[in-house]
C-alpha cells in the first residue's frame, strides 16, 4: 500500500473505530477479545481496501469487524454459536399495554445491559447495529448478509426477547 | 392483539423503515385501532430506554495506538514500489495539497444533516401554505374552536393557544406533514406577516437552546418542550419570533 493509499484508509476507516470496538465488544463479551478483533479487522481491511470503491465506508468496516468477530467466537468458544439460534422462543401473546410499557419505561441501565448481553449474538449484533449504531435495515443486511426480511424479523424477535426479560424481571420484583 | 396485516409493519414503521404510502396507510390505521397504537407505544419505550441507557462501550484509549500501529506495519509489507525514507519529505510535500483539495471536496459534498433536512422541509411546508388557499383547514380566531378540531385528526392534542394578548391573532389551523408524520400547523398573524407554528411529538429533543437558523430569507425556530417539538417560521424577523416561543414556553 503506498503512503496516498494509506492516508486514505487511515481518513476513511479510524473514524469507525469507536463503532467497530462497540460491535466487537458486545460480540465477544470481552475487552480483551474486542480489542484484539478490532486490531485483526483493521489489518484484514488493509488488505481489502483496493477493492473496496466508495460508498458507505462504516457499513463496510462492520462487515469486516462482524466477521472477524464470528470467526474469533468460532476459533475461541465453539459452543456460542452453536446454542444460539432458539427454536425455543415461544411467542408470547402480545401483553396489555398497562404493566409492560411501565416497566420499560422503569428499566435501569443494570436491567437493559443485562437483558442484551443476554442475548444470544445474532439477536445482540442486530439490535446493538440498529440502536447503538443507528444502521438502517439494508445497511444492517449488508454487514450481516441476510436478507432484509431476515434483519427485519430478527430485530422483531430480538426486541421481543428483550422486553421479555424486561418485564420477566420487573414483575417478580413487584 | 395487534392486527396480522399490520403488526409486522409497525416496528418497521416506527423505525422509519416504510415509504411514504405505507406509512400514511400505517398511520391511518393507528388513528383507529387501540391495540396497534399500543404496539407501537410499547416499541417506542424499548427504544428510547435502550437510546438513554448509554449502552456502548467506549474505545480502550491504548487501542488507537496499536491499531495505528498494526496497519502500519501491514500496509508496509504489502507496499509495491515502496519509497526509501529518505524521499518522504518530497512524498509528504506532494501529497499534501491533494490531501487538502480532497478534503474540501468531502466537506463541500458532505450530506445535508438530518436537522438541515428538516429545516427545508419546514420552509417548503411554509412556503406552500402561503399558495392559493392553502393556508387553513379550519379558519377560526377561537383556540377553543381549533383545538378540537385536530381531534381524531393527528394522534396527539396539540397545545393551541389565543396569543392576541402578545400581539399574535390566532387565525386558523391545518394539517400538514413534516417529518414523514402528519403535523398540527397553528397560523398566528402579526401585521401583514404569516406564521407557521408546527407542532408534533417527538422522541428525541432539540435540547434546551433549541435551533435558530434562516433559510431562503424565512425565519426559523424549532425548540422542544414536554415531548412535542415546536417549529415557528415566518418572514417576521427573528426576535418576534422568539416572543412567539417565549409565549408558548409560559
Amino acid at each position: 500500500m503506498d503512503p496516498t493509499e494509506l492516508e486514505r484508509f487511515e481518513r476513511t476507516l479510524l473514524p469507525h473505530m469507536s463503532a467497530a470496538y462497540n460491535l466487537a465488544r458486545w460480540l465477544t463479551r470481552s475487552d480483551q477479545d474486542a480489542e484484539d478483533v478490532v486490531q485483526e479487522a483493521y489489518v484484514r481491511a488493509v488488505r481489502f481496501f483496493g477493492g473496496f470503491r466508495g460508498g458507505n465506508s462504516k457499513a463496510w468496516f462492520l462487515t469486516i469487524v462482524r466477521n472477524t468477530g464470528y470467526s474469533w467466537l468460532e476459533r475461541s468458544r465453539g459452543e456460542e454459536l452453536t446454542t444460539a439460534f432458539d427454536a425455543n422462543l415461544h411467542d408470547v401473546e402480545d401483553a396489555g399495554p398497562g404493566p409492560e410499557l411501565e416497566l420499560l419505561r422503569r428499566a435501569t441501565r443494570q436491567e437493559l445491559f443485562a437483558a442484551l448481553e443476554s442475548l444470544p449474538v445474532e439477536f445482540r449484533e442486530a439490535l446493538v447495529l440498529r440502536e447503538l449504531e443507528g444502521l438502517s435495515y439494508k445497511e444492517i443486511a449488508d454487514v450481516s448478509g441476510l436478507p432484509i426480511g431476515t434483519v427485519m424479523s430478527r430485530l422483531a424477535r430480538a426486541r421481543q426477547r428483550l422486553r421479555q426479560i424486561l418485564t420477566d424481571r420487573g414483575s417478580k420484583e413487584d | 392483539m395487534a392486527c396480522p396485516k399490520t403488526k409486522d409493519l409497525i416496528e418497521a414503521y416506527g423505525d422509519g423503515e416504510l415509504d411514504l404510502g405505507s406509512s400514511l396507510e400505517i398511520e391511518r390505521h393507528l388513528a383507529g385501532c387501540e391495540a396497534c397504537a399500543a404496539v407501537l407505544e410499547r416499541h417506542r419505550a424499548l427504544r428510547s430506554a435502550l437510546a438513554g441507557a448509554s449502552l456502548h462501550y467506549d474505545v480502550p484509549p491504548r487501542l488507537a495506538a496499536r491499531v495505528r500501529s498494526a496497519v502500519r506495519k501491514e500496509a508496509k509489507g504489502r507496499a509495491t514500489g515502496w519509497l526509501p525514507s529518505w524521499r518522504w519529505a518530497a512524498v509528504a510535500a506532494s501529497v499534501a495539497p491533494l490531501a487538502i483539495l480532497t478534503w474540501a471536496l468531502v466537506a463541500l459534498s458532505k450530506t445535508p444533516s438530518p436537522g438541515d433536512l428538516l429545516n427545508q422541509e419546514i420552509v417548503s411546508a411554509h412556503l406552500r401554505s402561503l399558495m392559493g388557499n392553502h393556508l387553513m383547514d379550519f379558519p377560526s380566531s377561537d383556540q377553543h374552536t381549533v383545538k378540537p378540531a385536530f381531534a381524531g385528526r393527528i394522534d396527539f392534542s396539540p397545545d393551541v393557544r389565543g396569543l392576541s394578548g402578545v400581539g399574535f391573532t390566532l387565525i386558523g389551523g391545518r394539517l400538514d406533514y413534516l417529518d414523514g408524520r402528519p403535523v398540527a400547523a397553528l397560523v398566528y398573524g402579526r401585521r401583514k406577516h404569516v406564521i407557521n407554528l408546527f407542532i408534533w411529538p417527538s422522541a428525541g429533543g432539540e435540547g434546551a437552546r433549541g435551533v435558530e437558523t434562516s433559510l431562503r430569507g424565512y425565519n426559523l425556530l424549532r425548540w422542544s418542550r414536554a415531548g412535542m417539538l415546536y417549529s415557528a417560521v415566518s418572514d417576521l424577523n427573528a426576535p418576534e419570533l422568539r416572543e412567539l416561543r417565549k409565549a408558548f414556553e409560559e
